[in-house]
């Protein structure tokens, strides 16, 4: 457990349509540096877990799920339970607590 | 470092409310979400002690949040109103029998009565009955004109005073722009009035027409209600996917947006000289219509007689298939003696064998039948679509009792007359035929929206 993550991802409101009709997750994102081997980063932060989230849980229609680097307006994303527009977006570190 | 709650009780905030800005945390949330419905409700008079109203009740996220918050204020404000369910069931399956099985749990946990009416028990046909039929395309006309009926007669069956629908704040700025985008002056009119209906019917309310979808999603978020979210297994209305995706993109820089939409929509001056279609009552089923015989018995009718295309689609269309039966009325024999001597030109002899020519597939054996051994391929399809569009035209003509004799003898007059006043088409100026559908109710419960979906970490 070094630098791997564990995380809760869970997916509601007709999300989980994309993603197998699959509304809980429980992951473990291995180390950013290892997973992003080119980019020179450090820390998980959601605009990487969206991206991770792409790559590994979603089934289909990528269109519907992300736009640009964030996800697709009308999306809600929470944090903690939090809307994450008191949080920084995309931009959030994601750490353990 | 957490936001506190802007309301001042000291908690953290939860969330970020579009409309105002404000930061609150879940309880003072809740506060203002209520306030603002019953704020909403007081102030439009939406309801008088006694009423009795029905929730068109979908088992999606609008209608359970709408029953949830009226049962809550109805209590906490004491309205002392008889609250009901009203379901529609379009016989989906896949979709609806799930949904429905979602309105039963809200029955159950808000005790309230639940009506379901189907289409089946009201038409006679379910939606995967008329898809089979109609193909994917314009079947959510059909569900649009028959759900918004469907809800009147619900509704009198009920004997309540109003149906409330569950249509929020981004609903009703989508179909401002949609109405703008089609050029629909009837409708962009009467689309932003919380409470609509003549004399004569029913009226509609839209208590959550100030409420943010995000709102809405959170509170049953937070709230832990059980709501259905499964897009309809039919496809959805393109165009009206685009306009939501735009508000999504320019809510997304400028939250207020929504409410400016609205804002301009109840504002906005129609020129008197732009004539409106005048309500009315349908010849046929005496519901409310803006025409002589409503949208959904022109459709019905069609189902029936094994042309599920009437009542689809422009008056062009329409004039087209009387120009055409204009035409082959009178060059019916010249076509067949054409079809002889192109025949025998290019020498299309089938042999006996199923003719191998491309356009006349379909109606080898009248061809067979009617030309000997001999086929062709290019007069075939005029004659073929010439048999059709006058079986069509005859039931139009039977059904709305255009005469046929006009047709003949002055077509332009006719045509004009046709559409002007028999008005089997409905919407003469309406581009998309998805848009034949009643206001918001275009898809409002069937076509899925992804977009109002949450993802939580």
């Amino acid at each position: 457990m070094a630098n791997g993550l564990n995380i809760h991802i869970h997916f509601g409101g007709g999300a989980e349509l994309l993603f197998d009709k699959i509304k809980k997750h429980i992951v473990e994102l291995p180390p950013a540096r290892k997973y992003f081997p080119d980019a020179d980063i450090e820390k998980w932060r959601i605009k990487e877990l969206l991206i991770w989230i792409k790559d590994n849980l979603l089934k289909e229609r990528p269109e519907l799920f992300l736009q640009g680097e964030s996800v697709r307006p009308g999306i809600l994303v929470l944090i903690n339970d939090a809307d994450w527009e008191l949080k920084m977006y995309i931009s959030y570190f994601i750490l353990i607590h | 470092m957490p936001v506190l709650c802007k309301a001042g009780c000291g908690k953290n905030a939860m969330l970020k409310r579009p409309k105002t800005g404000d930061t609150l945390c879940k309880e003072c949330f809740y506060e203002a979400f209520e306030t603002e419905i019953h704020f909403t409700i007081t102030k439009a008079e939406l309801f008088n002690r006694g009423d009795s109203v029905a929730i068109a009740a979908s088992g999606g996220k609008d209608s359970t949040v709408l029953a949830h918050v009226l049962k809550t204020l109805n209590q906490r404000y004491d309205y002392g109103l008889n609250l009901m369910l009203l379901s529609i069931d379009e016989g989906i399956t896949g979709y609806r029998d799930d949904s429905l099985e979602t309105v039963k749990q809200n029955r159950d946990d808000y005790e309230m009565n639940l009506k379901i009416l189907s289409y089946k028990d009201l038409y006679g046909w379910t939606m995967d009955e008329i898809v089979a039929q109609i193909g994917r395309k314009n079947n959510c006309t059909f569900c649009g004109v028959f759900r918004r009926q469907a809800l009147d007669r619900g509704a009198a069956m009920l004997n309540v005073k109003c149906i409330a629908t569950g249509h929020n704040a981004d609903d009703i700025a989508e179909t401002v722009l949609m109405n703008v985008l089609r050029g629909d002056i009837a409708r962009l009119k009467r689309c932003t009035a919380i409470s609509t209906g003549s004399e004569g019917t029913i009226p509609r309310v839209k208590p959550l027409k100030y409420t943010y979808e995000k709102e809405i999603v959170m509170y049953a978020h937070y709230k832990k209600l059980v709501y259905f979210s499964t897009e309809c297994v039919f496809a959805p209305n393109a165009y009206r996917g685009h306009a939501r995706a735009l508000l999504k993109d320019l809510e997304k820089i400028r939250p207020t947006c929504i409410m400016d939409i609205i804002y301009s929509g109840e504002t906005m001056a129609v020129k008197e000289e732009v004539s409106l279609p005048t309500q009315r009552i349908c010849t046929r089923c005496k519901f409310v219509s803006s025409q002589e015989v409503c949208k959904a018995c022109v459709l019905l009718e069609g189902l029936n007689k094994g042309l599920p295309k009437l009542g689809i689609g422009k008056s062009s269309k329409a004039k087209k298939m009387l120009e055409e039966y204009n035409a082959n009325q009178n060059s019916t024999n010249k076509a067949i003696d054409e079809i002889n001597v192109d025949c025998q030109k290019n020498n299309c002899v089938s042999r006996g064998k199923a003719c191998r020519s491309n356009r006349n597939k379909t109606n080898d054996n009248e061809v067979n039948s009617r030309n000997g051994e001999k086929c062709c391929s290019t007069q075939e399809k005029t004659h073929d679509s010439a048999n059709i569009s006058n079986t069509k035209l005859n039931t139009l003509l039977q059904d709305y009792g255009i005469p046929e004799n006009d047709c003949g003898h002055d077509k332009n007059s006719s045509i004009g007359e046709s559409s002007e006043n028999h008005n089997f088409e409905v919407d003469l100026h309406n581009e998309d035929v998805t848009s034949l559908a009643e206001e918001t109710d275009a898809c409002g419960g069937a076509c899925g929206k992804m977009d109002s979906m949450h993802i939580g970490f």
